[in-house]
């Protein structure tokens, strides 16, 4: 597949009058770039003829960090690669890392873990819409309707952590600790409440015609540019294809719980938004399932105090709540990794913003980036 | 309905709700009140708490049991150097993510509570402006020397130096840790008990087999004395 | 649970490429890339379309000490000198068929690294090539835009090499101690 060709654009000469083309650097300090990011668009009147990419403002190098910290001393940094989720973040390190040491992780801890990644799914979504909504232009109600939610679960992570984002609770076979007395039960009550809320917040938006008349068959994306182009995680689904990893590799304990995989079928904004709706109750579907059934016992499995992997090559991968987050390493018997390498979503899927936005309005752009979902501690590391 | 504008006016009619019954139902109005009461002072340098409500301003509503906001060095009452759990290991220094303690050992060696000589820090700086409170240091101790306060209120308008808590004040008393974090406390005090009971248990586990072990060469001993002087007898 | 695949018919069909046990990777070419590459992603036992990861990997000249048998059947250390090398290994994944991973890796020195681009086969290997071309040097023929993407376009050297040194640009520390205090004491850095 070849990256798309910008369209000839003459110079267009009308009564004596002469323009050209206006070349315009969105980011990075810009409200709707969602972080440091910024674009070079080249625009005739409002139509983007030129769209580039540019960023590495949030560069940490955490890759070659890693290399020089053991095992769990890089933990803590994973936290703040997407830094909404950091649960699913610490899954997938930890994943990855026990398949190097094959570590059994216990019952009690498994369940915590889906119940944990299934709250950080929640959180993702419902900020997602709240701050598509806000580069809508509607600044400001639906995004905090969503935090008001998000402040419930950021209360029941503060509880069981100690910390409400950065919250660095998964161990290499396990947990840190187990959570206290009482949490289930304060978590049943917010899954229980969080349909109502999402009735609510459907009446709010999902029929608006403004919504509607702005985020349909705008930023189409094809299925077969999806597929090759390495695009993961609700954007995929949203253009058609049945591919959820929770389904596919069925890590953790995912295969004993029911839930179904919504999947859209233009490919625009308004199905990725709507895909990201209806993964919600699914998610709750789940979460209730998980409180039901979580076992008592321990919440850590016998993982060696110093932790020094067999020389290996292991890749873990988990379906994040943004797209497909997999770790790479290569251990060679230290205590450090001898090659840490982090696969994030948002930077992949960016992939097609400008085979999207090419075309159309300078105003679709800030919605069609609003739509892939990035976070700048991914995209950069 | 498919009057134009219908998505938009069922839109409004939740606003309106939501509005409405903020000033009825509690769920619908979350705000806390975090005023600044009119007599209040800046701390100085960090370690400065106001002292009435003990060692910091604590809004229950929000910090849990397990909230944590840069370490504290443990000691078990008293004068603190005298009991003071940390003997200068550096493993919490080395397994810290962002780096920023520092320690130095002292030269000699001094008895603490738990009765051996050990050595302790001279020096241990950590570096609040750099500490991301994740909590490693705490896992990595294997003295239980170190844990997690929940101290929020740091601000200083010193901008050098300010945000670099010493030694002293790191040391907080075990007693200290039990108002603040009782659960977590208490789970310690247990586990440090049961394991110094395992190994007094161990302890005399062996010294009884010693004993045992003794006065069976002692019996086997005195029948080989008691056999010589028969041989003696009937050499003579 | 994702199926592994099979790598025997691709080192039956193209001969230079070989298997590496250890990493449990295909090993290919830098000639042979492209072509291999495209049979994965066409071919209806394989249909690999959509490749998850591509990184690099470096790798210093190392002594490797191993303890072998030897003739007369005892033990001896034996020690191996293991060149230098930089890899740049692609995850592939198949969406239709549901099954993964198979690991591909190009090999390729550290004086002058020089591999395919497979951006013409699989899109999402645009940006994390650029990256590695950033972060590592590694030159990818075929790249239809090539350039740095993580660090600032003037920037000099790869930082993820193993043997790269960091300049003497610091910014002030307010508390230094070790290999930074040594460096304000010898009065490197900038205030």
């Amino acid at each position: 597949m070849n990256t798309a060709t910008a369209p000839n654009y003459e110079l267009i000469q009308q009564d004596g009058l002469e323009t050209s083309l206006l070349e315009i650097s969105m980011g990075p300090h810009h409200p709707s770039t969602h972080g440091v990011f910024r674009m070079d668009v080249k625009l005739d009147g409002e139509t983007v003829v030129d769209l580039k990419p540019v960023f590495g403002y949030l560069h940490r190098n955490h890759e070659k960090l890693a290399e020089n910290m053991s095992y769990l001393s890089s933990m803590p940094f994973t936290d703040r690669l997407d830094y909404f989720n950091s649960m699913t973040n610490n899954w997938a390190y930890a994943l990855a890392a026990e398949k190097l040491i094959e570590v059994e992780v216990p019952e009690r801890a498994e369940y915590l873990r889906v119940v944990m990644a299934e709250l950080t799914r929640l959180v993702n979504h419902v900020s997602l819409v709240g701050f598509f909504l806000n580069d809508l232009g509607a600044l400001g109600t639906p995004l905090l309707y969503a935090f008001r939610e998000r402040e419930k679960i950021l209360d029941l992570f503060e509880q069981a952590s100690g910390a409400r984002m950065m919250c660095n609770y998964f161990r290499f076979g396990g947990l840190r600790n187990d959570v206290p007395v009482g949490w289930i039960g304060r978590a049943r009550e917010v899954v229980d409440r969080f349909p109502v809320f999402l009735d609510e917040y459907e009446q709010l938006l999902c029929e608006n015609e403004i919504i509607l008349s702005r985020t349909q068959g705008v930023g189409n994306l094809s299925r077969e540019l999806a597929i090759n182009a390495g695009i993961t995680g609700p954007m995929l689904r949203a253009s058609g294809v049945n591919y959820d990893l929770r389904k596919v590799d069925q890590y953790g304990i995912y295969d004993r719980f029911k839930f179904r995989v919504p999947y859209g079928e233009a490919g625009d904004c308004y199905d990725r938004f709507m895909v990201r709706m209806l993964e919600m109750r699914e998610s709750v579907e789940i979460l209730k399932q998980a409180l039901e059934g979580i076992p008592e016992g321990p919440v850590m499995g016998n993982a060696p105090r110093v932790f020094k992997p067999n020389p290996a090559e292991v890749y873990g991968r988990i379906e994040g709540p943004k797209g497909e987050l997999g770790f790479y390493l290569i251990a060679d018997g230290t205590p450090k990794p001898y090659r840490y390498r982090v696969r994030p979503p948002s930077l992949i899927n960016l992939t097609v913003l400008r085979d999207m936005c090419l075309g159309g309005k300078i105003a679709d752009t800030v919605i069609i980036l609003g739509s892939i979902d990035i976070v700048l501690g991914e995209v950069d590391r | 309905m498919s009057i134009l504008g219908g998505g938009i006016f069922k839109g409004m009619a939740v606003t309106l709700r939501n509005f409405v019954g903020s000033y009825f139902y509690k769920d619908r109005l979350t705000t806390n009140d975090y005023s600044w009461r009119p007599n209040d002072k800046l701390p100085q340098r960090a370690g400065d708490y106001p002292k009435e409500e003990g060692e910091q301003r604590r809004d229950t509503t929000t910090v849990t049991n397990y909230s944590r906001n840069f370490p504290m060095l443990l000691h078990d009452g008293g004068e603190p150097m005298d009991t003071v759990r940390c003997v200068a290991c550096q493993i919490c220094e080395r397994e810290c993510p962002p780096q920023c303690i520092y320690i130095e050992k002292s030269t000699e060696k001094k008895e603490n509570a738990s009765g051996k000589p050990q050595f302790y820090p001279a020096t241990f700086d950590i570096d609040v402006s750099v500490c991301m409170s994740c909590q490693i240091c705490v896992e990595v101790c294997p003295f239980d020397a170190i844990v997690m306060n929940s101290q929020f209120e740091l601000s200083t308008p010193n901008r050098f130096g300010g945000l670099l808590l010493r030694r002293d004040d790191l040391l907080k008393s075990n007693g200290y840790y039990h108002k603040i974090h009782p659960e977590e406390a208490a789970a310690r005090d247990k586990r440090i008990a049961e394991e110094k009971a395992a190994k007094e248990a161990k302890k005399k586990a062996a010294a009884e087999a010693a004993r045992k072990m003794a006065e069976e060469k002692a019996k086997a001993e005195a029948e080989a004395n008691e056999g010589t002087p028969d041989i003696q007898e009937n050499a003579e | 649970m994702s199926h592994t695949v099979n790598h025997e018919p691709v080192l039956g069909k193209f001969p230079g490429t070989n298997w590496d046990e250890e990493a449990g990777a295909l090993v290919v070419p830098a000639t042979q890339a492209v072509a291999v590459a495209k049979w994965l992603r066409d071919n209806d036992a394989f249909l690999l379309d959509y490749c998850s990861n591509v990184t690099g990997v470096d790798y210093l000249e190392r002594e490797i000490k191993e303890k072998v048998t030897n003739k007369e059947g005892k033990m001896e250390t034996v020690v191996r000198t293991e060149p230098s090398r930089m890899d740049v290994v692609y995850h592939l994944y198949s969406m239709q068929k549901q099954t993964g991973p198979l690991v591909f890796k190009q090999r390729t020195n550290r004086e002058q690294p020089e591999v395919e681009s497979l951006t013409p086969v699989w899109r999402s290997c645009e940006l994390q090539e650029r990256e590695v071309f950033d972060l590592f040097g590694v030159n990818f023929k075929g790249h239809p835009d090539q350039r740095r993407i993580l660090m600032w376009d003037e920037f000099e050297g790869h930082p993820m090499r193993k043997d790269y040194t960091e300049p003497f640009d610091y910014e002030w520390e307010p508390t230094p101690h070790d290999e930074i205090l040594e460096k304000h004491q010898r009065g490197k850095v900038i205030v």
